[in-house]
This record gives C-alpha cells, sequence and structure tokens, in this order.
C-alpha cells in the first residue's frame, strides 16, 4: 500500500517537474545562503579578530627593563623558574624589514605566525639552522643573511619571524632579550617579581576588547540578515509545498477513500518531503560552501595564517557545516509544508475535491490578513520605542518583517486599485485589472521580494554606517603616524625633548581611574591639538568642546558614560574634587569602560602622581623613518616599543574592506533568490493563465502584446515591492542599530543614509523582475495558437 | 459577399498521426444571412469556426472575410479581424473574470477603437443586465454570462458574428430565451451570422443550414 501511495504522491512531481523545480530549488538556495552566510560571519568575524589583534599589537603584559635597555636572557631562566608564564622576545631591523624572535614553545598563542600555531614544523624553526617566516615583499632584504626563508603569503609585510636563538645569532645579540610577553594566564603561587627581578617592570598591555565588541554587534546584525536570507528561501518553499498540497487535494481525497488512513498518508507525505529535504539540504551545503569560498578569495588564507586558532578551518568541511545545513534544510522544508500538513490533518474524507489552488476568492482572508499585519506593524512600534533587551529586539524584527510581509498584498492591491480607476483605455484596465487577479498567486514571491530587498537596504544601510562609523573610530584613536610606549617618565622626558628639538609633535597618553554613577571610569589628560579636533567625531556637544576644554572649563565623555551613568550635555560632574561641565560626547564604539577627557595642565593638577610614559607622535609619512631612527638610536628607546600605527591601521582597514566586499555580493545573492521566486510563480502561473488570456487573445489582443504586458506585469509589481522595502529596510537597520545593539552592547551606531545604494539596489531589483520575467514571457508570446484554442475546444 | 471559404483544407497531428479536420470546404455568407453549421462531434465545425475566425490558419485553401484574404495577414493582422470585422460568441463564454459586467461588454468595441456607449446601454438593457452592470461574472448564472457574452460581440458591431455552441451550456428555456436575443440583436445589427450548434431546432430558426460530416460539407 505504502508503494502504490507513494507512486501516486510521487506522480504529481514527474507532472509537474518546474514545480520540484522550484521546492529543490528554493529549498536548496535557502540552504545555501544560510550555510554560505554562516561561513562568510565566521570569516568576518575572524576579520575583525585579526585586525584587533594587528591594532592591539602589543595586547600582552609585558615585562621590560626599567631602564628601557635590554634584559639579560639569566633574568628570563630565573623568572621561569620563579613560576613566570613569560616568553622571550627580540627584535632588530634588517634593511626594512622587522626580524621578530620568538620562542615557539613559550609564546602565548596569537603572537606567533599561523603556520607555527596549527602544527607547523616546529624542529626546523627552532634548529641551530632555523627558519625564517617572511612575506614575499621581504626576501630580498632578508636575502644577505643566508637562511632558511619560508616565503608566505600569509606574513604581514614589513615583518618577518624566527626563533629568538637565530635572530639573537643574527642580530650579534647573544643572551639578550627586548622583553618578556605575559601569558594571560599565570600560575596562581609565583615568586614576586621584585624579588626575581627588580629591575623589571610591568608594562600593561592594551586591551583587545575594542574591536572585539565593535565585531560581535557586526556579527549579531549579519547573523540577523543570514536568518532574513534563510526566510527569503523558506517562502518560496512554502509556495511550493503549499501549491503542490491544493493541487494534490483530489488525489488525497482518494486515496483517502480508497483506503489510505490519515495517519499513514501524513507519514508518506512527511517521508516524501524529508526525502527532498535531504537532498536540496546536500545541494545548499555544498552550493553554501561554494558561495562562501568565492565570497573570500584570499581573505581566509591570508588572515588565517596569522591570528587567531580558530580561523584556519573556516572553509574546511566539517561535520558541523553538514549537520547544521542539513538541519536547517529539514527544519525550513518543516516550517514551509507545516501548515500544508495541518490542513491534510483536518481535511474531512468527504470534502469538496475541487482544487482551490491560488485561491482567487481570498476576500475574508485578505481582511483577516490585513488586520493581522496592522496588529503586527503596531505591535513593532511599540516593541520598537520599548524593547531593552535583545529579545525584544529580536520580537521587534519579527513583528515588523512579518507584519510588513503581510501587509504587501493588501497595500499592493489597493494601489492597483486606484491604478485602473485613472486608466482610460480598455487594455489598460484589463491590465490592472487582470495585475490584481495575478496578486493572490504572486504574493509569497512578492513577499520574498520583499524581504531580499528590505534585507539589502537593512545590510547596505548598516555596514555603510558601520563602516563609516569604525573608520572615524580608527581615524580617532589611530590618528598618530607613530605609538611609543616608553619605560621610565625620564625616558618619556626624554622622547618629549627630542621630538620637539625636530619640531615633531608629541601627544601624551595619560590616564587615571575614577568612578561617575558607578560606572568605572578613565579619566586622560589630552594636550590641546588639532589632531583631537579634526578627527573625533561627538554625538552631541556644545559649540567648540574642545575650547571649553582647553580652558579647563569642561570634560568630554564618551558614549558609555553618557548612557550608564545617565549624564547629560551641560550637566556637572566632579572629577577629582574639581567641578567639570560636561561640553560633548563622543563615540567610543566598543570600550567596555567609561571614558573622560580634560586637558593635559588640568589633569597634571588634579593627579600629579600620574606620569604619561605613552605617546603618539605626529609626523608627515616621508619622515617616519628619520624619526624612528632618531628615537631608537639617538633617544635610545627600543624599536620594540614603537609601533606604526597608520600602516596597521591602512592593513586594517583593507582588511575590513574585503569583508564588506562579502556582503555586497550577498545582497546580490539574496536579490537572486528572490528573482528565483518571482520566475518560479510566473511560469506555475503562466500554464494556469492560458484559460484567462486566450479570451483576450481572441479578442484581438496579439500574443506578442500580451507578452509585454506580463514583462510590464512584473516590473509594476517590482516597483511596488521596492517603494514598500525601502521604509522597511530602513526600519530594519534602525531596530538594528539602535534597539539590537543598544541592548546587546550597550551603545548605538549611528545611523546613516545612503540614497545612491539604494537607488542602485531598486535598479537591481527591477533587473531581477525583468529577467524573472523574460521567460514566462516570451513562452506567452511564442504560444501556438493550437495551445490557446484547446481553451476553446475543451469546452465539449 | 461578406464571407468566402474555399477549398480550406486542415490536418492535425495527433498521438496516432496525422488527422484531416477538414476536407475541401466551401461556403459562403452574405451581408445579414444567418447560418447553422451542424454536425457530429468531430466533424471539424468548431476547427471550421476558428479558422474563419483568424484564431487558426489553414493548410491549404482561402478564407475571405469582409474583402480580407486571411491568408495574407500575418499575426497582427488577424488580431486585427479579430478586433474589430469579427465577433467570437464561445460556448463557456469566456468572461474575463477581473472585469465587471459593464467593462467585459465594453470590452472589444474599445480594443476595436469604436465605442458607442449609447448602443452599449441599449445593449445591457436589451439583455436585462441593468442591475447586474457593476457584477463580476463569477456573481452571474450562466444565461446571464452567455448574455454578457453576446453583448460584448455585438457591442464592436463586427460585420460577422461568430457563434460556437453558444446555448450549449444553458437549459433548454434559457437557452431559447438567449437564442431570440441574440437573432434579434444580429439581426438589428445587419450583421452575418455563423452559428455551430448540435441542435436541429435552434438551426432551423436561422435562414440556412449546412451540415459537416467527416470534414466535408454534405
Amino acid at each position: 500500500m505504502n508503494r502504490a501511495a507513494l507512486h501516486a504522491l510521487l506522480s504529481h512531481w514527474w507532472r509537474n517537474p518546474l514545480q520540484m523545480l522550484t521546492l529543490l530549488g528554493g529549498l536548496a538556495l535557502a540552504t545555501a545562503l544560510w550555510s554560505g552566510v554562516q561561513a562568510v560571519n565566521a570569516e568576518a568575524r575572524a576579520s575583525y579578530d585579526a585586525a584587533a589583534a594587528t591594532i592591539d599589537e602589543a595586547q600582552f603584559d609585558q615585562l621590560v627593563m626599567k631602564d628601557g635597555g635590554p634584559i639579560d636572557q639569566a633574568i628570563y631562566v630565573a623568572l621561569r623558574r620563579g613560576g613566570w608564564m613569560v616568553s622571550p622576545l627580540i627584535e632588530g631591523m634588517v634593511g626594512d624589514v622587522r626580524l621578530v624572535g620568538v620562542e615557539p614553545l613559550t609564546a602565548p598563542g596569537a603572537s606567533l605566525p599561523m603556520a607555527l600555531q596549527t602544527g607547523g614544523d616546529v624542529g626546523a624553526f627552532t634548529s641551530a639552522q632555523g627558519q625564517i617566516f617572511a612575506g614575499p615583499d621581504a626576501v630580498e632584504d632578508l636575502a644577505e643573511l643566508r637562511a632558511d626563508i619560508v616565503v608566505s603569503a600569509q606574513i604581514p609585510p614589513g615583518v618577518a619571524y624566527a626563533d629568538i636563538g637565530v635572530v639573537q645569532r643574527l642580530l650579534d645579540r647573544a643572551s639578550e632579550v627586548d622583553i618578556l610577553l605575559m601569558n594571560p594566564e599565570q600560575p596562581f603561587r609565583q615568586a614576586g617579581l621584585a624579588e626575581i627581578a627588580p629591575e623589571l617592570s610591568v608594562r600593561k598591555g592594551q586591551a583587545a576588547a575594542d574591536v572585539g565588541q565593535l565585531t560581535g554587534s557586526f556579527h549579531l546584525s549579519l547573523s540577523a540578515f543570514g536568518f532574513l536570507s534563510f526566510a527569503v528561501g523558506i517562502f518560496i518553499v512554502h509556495g511550493a509545498i503549499g501549491l503542490a498540497f491544493e493541487q494534490r487535494r483530489p488525489m488525497m481525497r482518494t486515496l483517502r477513500a480508497l483506503g489510505m488512513p490519515l495517519g499513514r498518508l501524513i507519514g508518506l507525505i512527511v517521508v516524501e518531503l524529508f526525502v527532498f529535504a535531504l537532498a536540496a539540504g546536500v545541494i545548499g551545503v555544498v552550493l553554501g560552501y561554494l558561495i562562501a569560498a568565492a565570497l573570500l578569495p584570499g581573505v581566509a588564507a591570508t588572515l588565517n595564517g596569522l591570528y587567531g586558532a580558530e580561523l584556519g578551518g573556516a572553509l574546511a568541511w566539517r561535520p558541523v557545516w553538514w549537520v547544521s545545513g542539513l538541519g536547517i534544510a529539514v527544519g525550513g522544508t518543516a516550517i514551509a509544508g507545516g501548515g500544508a500538513l495541518h490542513q491534510l490533518a483536518r481535511m474531512p474524507l468527504l470534502a469538496s475535491a475541487h482544487p482551490r489552488a491560488m485561491s482567487m476568492a481570498a476576500g475574508r482572508r485578505a481582511r483577516l490578513q490585513a488586520l493581522a499585519a496592522f496588529g503586527l506593524l503596531m505591535a513593532a512600534i511599540v516593541l520598537g520605542v520599548l524593547a531593552n533587551t535583545l529579545y525584544l529586539g529580536f520580537a521587534t524584527l519579527g513583528a515588523l518583517l512579518l507584519g510588513a510581509a503581510l501587509a504587501l498584498p493588501v497595500i499592493v492591491d489597493g494601489i492597483l486599485k486606484l491604478g485602473r480607476g485613472f486608466s482610460k483605455s480598455a487594455l489598460g484596465q484589463w491590465f490592472w485589472a487582470d495585475t490584481r487577479q495575478q496578486l493572490p498567486g504572486l504574493s509569497l514571491a512578492l513577499m520574498a521580494l520583499l524581504l531580499a530587498m528590505a534585507a539589502n537596504v537593512g545590510v547596505s544601510t548598516m555596514v555603510s554606517s558601520f563602516r563609516m562609523t569604525f573608520l572615524d573610530f580608527l581615524d580617532q584613536r589611530l590618528a598618530s603616524e607613530l605609538y611609543v610606549a616608553t619605560s621610565t617618565p625620564e625616558e618619556a622626558a626624554r622622547l618629549e625633548a627630542g621630538m620637539t628639538d625636530m619640531g615633531v609633535a608629541v601627544l601624551p597618553i595619560q590616564w587615571a581611574t575614577e568612578t561617575f554613577g558607578g560606572v568605572p571610569t578613565e579619566v586622560y589628560g589630552n594636550r590641546d591639538h588639532a589632531t583631537y579636533r579634526d578627527n573625533w567625531m561627538f554625538l552631541e556637544s556644545v559649540s567648540n568642546p574642545w575650547n571649553a576644554v582647553a580652558a579647563q572649563e569642561g570634560v568630554v565623555i564618551n558614549e558609555q558614560l553618557y548612557r550608564r551613568a545617565g549624564l547629560s550635555v551641560g550637566e556637572t560632574i566632579e572629577i577629582a574634587g574639581q567641578p567639570m561641565t560636561i561640553v560633548g560626547v563622543y563615540g567610543d564604539y566598543g570600550n567596555p569602560i567609561g571614558q573622560a577627557v580634560i586637558t593635559e595642565a588640568l589633569f597634571q593638577s588634579l593627579y600629579p602622581s600620574v606620569t604619561a610614559l605613552r605617546f603618539g607622535v605626529r609626523v608627515p609619512e616621508e619622515a617616519l623613518p628619520e624619526v624612528r631612527s632618531k628615537i631608537v638610536e639617538d633617544l635610545g628607546i627600543p624599536n620594540a616599543q614603537i609601533t606604526n600605527q597608520a600602516r596597521l591601521k591602512a592593513l586594517s582597514t583593507d582588511i575590513f574592506d574585503r569583508t564588506f566586499i562579502v556582503t555586497d555580493a550577498l545582497n546580490v545573492l539574496t536579490l537572486a533568490v528572490a528573482g528565483f521566486a518571482i520566475l518560479m510563480s510566473l511560469l506555475t502561473l503562466a500554464s494556469m493563465r492560458v484559460p484567462q488570456l486566450a479570451p483576450v487573445w481572441a479578442l484581438g489582443v496579439t500574443r506578442r502584446q500580451l507578452g509585454v504586458m506580463d514583462i510590464g506585469r512584473a516590473v509594476l509589481l517590482a516597483t511596488l515591492t521596492a517603494l514598500v522595502a525601502l521604509p522597511l529596510g530602513l526600519a530594519l537597520a534602525w531596530v538594528l542599530l539602535s534597539v539590537v545593539n543598544v541592548a546587546a552592547f550597550g551603545w548605538k551606531l549611528p545611523m546613516l543614509l545612503f540614497p545612491s545604494e539604494y537607488a542602485r539596489l531598486g535598479v537591481l531589483a527591477l533587473l531581477a523582475a525583468v529577467l524573472a520575467s523574460l521567460w514566462p514571457a516570451w513562452r506567452l508570446s511564442r504560444t501556438p495558437p493550437a495551445d490557446l484554442l484547446k481553451v476553446f475546444s475543451h469546452e465539449r | 459577399m461578406l464571407l468566402s471559404v474555399t477549398d480550406v483544407h486542415k490536418t492535425y497531428e495527433t498521438g496516432e498521426g496525422a488527422f484531416e479536420v477538414l476536407r475541401g470546404i466551401d461556403l459562403t455568407l452574405d451581408t445579414g444571412e444567418t447560418l447553422a453549421l451542424t454536425g457530429e462531434s468531430g466533424s471539424g465545425k468548431s476547427t471550421l469556426l476558428h479558422l474563419i475566425g483568424g484564431l487558426d490558419q489553414p493548410d491549404r485553401g482561402q478564407i475571405v472575410v469582409d474583402g480580407i484574404d486571411l491568408a495574407q495577414r500575418d499575426d497582427k493582422g488577424r488580431a486585427e479581424v479579430r478586433r474589430g470585422t469579427v465577433g467570437v460568441v464561445f460556448q463557456q463564454f469566456n468572461l474575463i473574470p477581473s472585469l465587471t459586467v459593464a467593462d467585459n461588454i465594453s470590452f472589444q468595441a474599445r480594443l476595436a477603437g469604436h465605442y458607442d456607449q449609447t448602443w452599449a446601454t441599449e445593449l445591457v438593457d436589451r439583455m436585462g443586465l441593468t442591475p447586474h452592470a457593476q457584477k463580476y461574472p463569477e456573481q452571474l448564472s450562466g444565461g446571464q454570462q452567455q448574455r454578457v457574452a453576446i453583448a460584448r460581440t455585438l457591442a464592436a458591431r463586427p460585420k460577422l458574428v461568430l457563434a460556437d455552441e453558444p446555448t450549449g451550456n444553458l437549459d433548454e428555456a434559457t437557452a431559447a430565451d438567449v437564442m431570440v436575443l441574440m437573432l434579434s440583436l444580429v439581426t438589428d445589427t445587419g450583421a452575418g451570422l455563423l452559428m455551430v450548434t448540435h441542435s436541429t431546432k435552434l438551426a432551423g430558426q436561422l435562414t440556412r443550414q449546412v451540415h459537416l460530416r467527416a470534414g466535408q460539407i454534405v
């Protein structure tokens, strides 16, 4: 019985291969997008981690000599024996290349080249001959060393890594190291530093949390859009399954009438759908892998080679990929087919067998739909205003998207009705009326297009806002060309004097810790300099806030302090007993704690015990080598204590930009899926439309005219959908940036608008609609008269 | 002469090979004349009607409608003939479901570019459709729908009306009413009428009868 019933059920698909293609294609594309987005997400996150690692090169705490000189290797041995988890590092310049010597067995993970982290040949690396890992650009400079050079594109430009012993030999600095990196995890019991090495001091590493938090926000939003992409595909699947159920209704009734138990019939359909889901899931996972691989050319390889152990296998065939891909395909099918199965379970045995395939007379349903849409959109507005947790933020998104999708057919129907009223010609009136009639059949495809376009607008807005914000953030934070960490106040004074002699601006980086309204805060004393005036962006401020700061009357604070302590511009806070007026609030994306900035002179009077040991050095690009060599050679500050941040910023920006290319491609793919949905809906409708078109043709409208009007219909519907998608996409971006982000991270990204991107998107969407309608329209214009005549011949 | 059909042949390819539906048909019709085309199922009546209406093309022979040789017209030209010269009434009405009764009736005349509001209103009135003018086809009975279909055809004032079993889907009383109305309106417009029917009773109401058997006039 099962075999016969399954044969009957499957025969529907063989006779309607296009429907089968829609189902499999839709599901495969949905799975592919989901899987692809997950891979892209993993890669994006990795990119940011890498960028973070690049920016905060000195992320580990370090032990350095108080006098800034080299450390004797014996001290390192003594510290290890005393229970200190430290690793030596030495560096020197070979031509233009910074040669870094590391000790691979003790070095903290992220300070090593990737090849060694993931099981490179440590033996060869640490052998007497040794190996030098370097990028292609460094080979020429290193050639004179006559060492075994391993060329790798994974090494950033201008740097080379080798075993510490090899570098000591090459630099002729036996038995000494520059710094000792401290492993983040130190044993609970260890001898005191003052006992073992009183000549050393701890230099605090820079926390890597800044970019990490910003990354988290981006990742979260991208995940939301990944899910949205999946939803677009599920709309297609839902349409295909729904249509197949409606068309097979008489067959199911007959099967039941012939003695097939309802439970078994449902079971067979579940099996049928499960097999489809698995088949589509496999195709989808493979496609997803290809999408991710195609979208990330070289990025993974470049970044993974260097930073972070998790990056290496991002695009490897891992079981979790298969399981999550197939799981999402089966889950998606269950969601898409659940309603139809529920209907089948409730269908009376003697129910009327007439198929109500596209349910043209859907007046009551349309009213219910409009009511539901209105309710959901109202709920979204209320939630959007009140939402203060992540769950409520996502509930807002859900209500907004579902409400808008349900409202779309109602809105479009209203506009078409209006359009018909304005139309004067007979053919024009028919066009509007017929388009209205097609609407129920095309609704799901249009909803898919709506979600795809809204996701695109949202992604464009979010990504572009994010990018601009981040670039500002980099400019703000990494404005100085060089950053120098001195070890002692004497060294600091030497640096300031030396730079002043050269006419180079030096910006001290000094801070003290305070608490405002329960929020831990770092109070910075910045020098009054154009660097801050030119680069720092304020979310809210009085006019010329830096003037008030320079006049020792005002303080500028970061958004975290502003929000968490509930402060506002104009309000007064006490800094070390000194009342100060808040004159500005600046975006400080990613910083987990509060920050307040006053001017240097005031800072020194309020915190006389704090001495600046870190400095930003503003120097023109062409003078960099000269200034650097002056700092190292004349002022005696080790090279390891100097960071060329401008160069690292360029590298970080490049990494970011390459990740954004991915989202662009993702936008196009999502639109392509929506285009596929329209194509399949039009093809499915085409066969059902012949009886409606034949009389119009018989009355004297040519097939070519009908074809052209079909393209016009698709363009019209796509345009109307685009008009609804634009505000929806912007609302989506707003919810993500202002609700979800705030709930998740405590700060919000500014929302910027990019009209040219939206216009480009609109053109792309129309193009997708035209492309999707071309084939059905061409087929219609080429329909043999004999096929049209069958409509009349079948009358008898 | 309004219609001239000369030595028309038509063959269809079927799964079992070629099937010659029409085998040398000769037929004429004058303006104002009404002609009933009768015959068994499969005798070729509808095929001949479709050829005359420019909905299909013969393999051989000539069809001239109001001086227009259909063979000399391309797809666009034949569409023009269907809009302005010929009107077809189908058995299944084939109304446009998305348009109201009034819009359906005016549709073809407006397509042809000679819509006459007074005439359309008169047609609606004479067909008894005034209360239903703003309804949609699905809200009408079969008889009412066929009246709309006839009104739609006649609103365009075609020179030749082709009717394919126009009362085939109606009960006897309704069919008689519809027939009376159609004949009276066709007579008023002075058009020629060629009607395919199974019913000898209906055929008897027309001025001339032609019987088709196995693709030939007998």
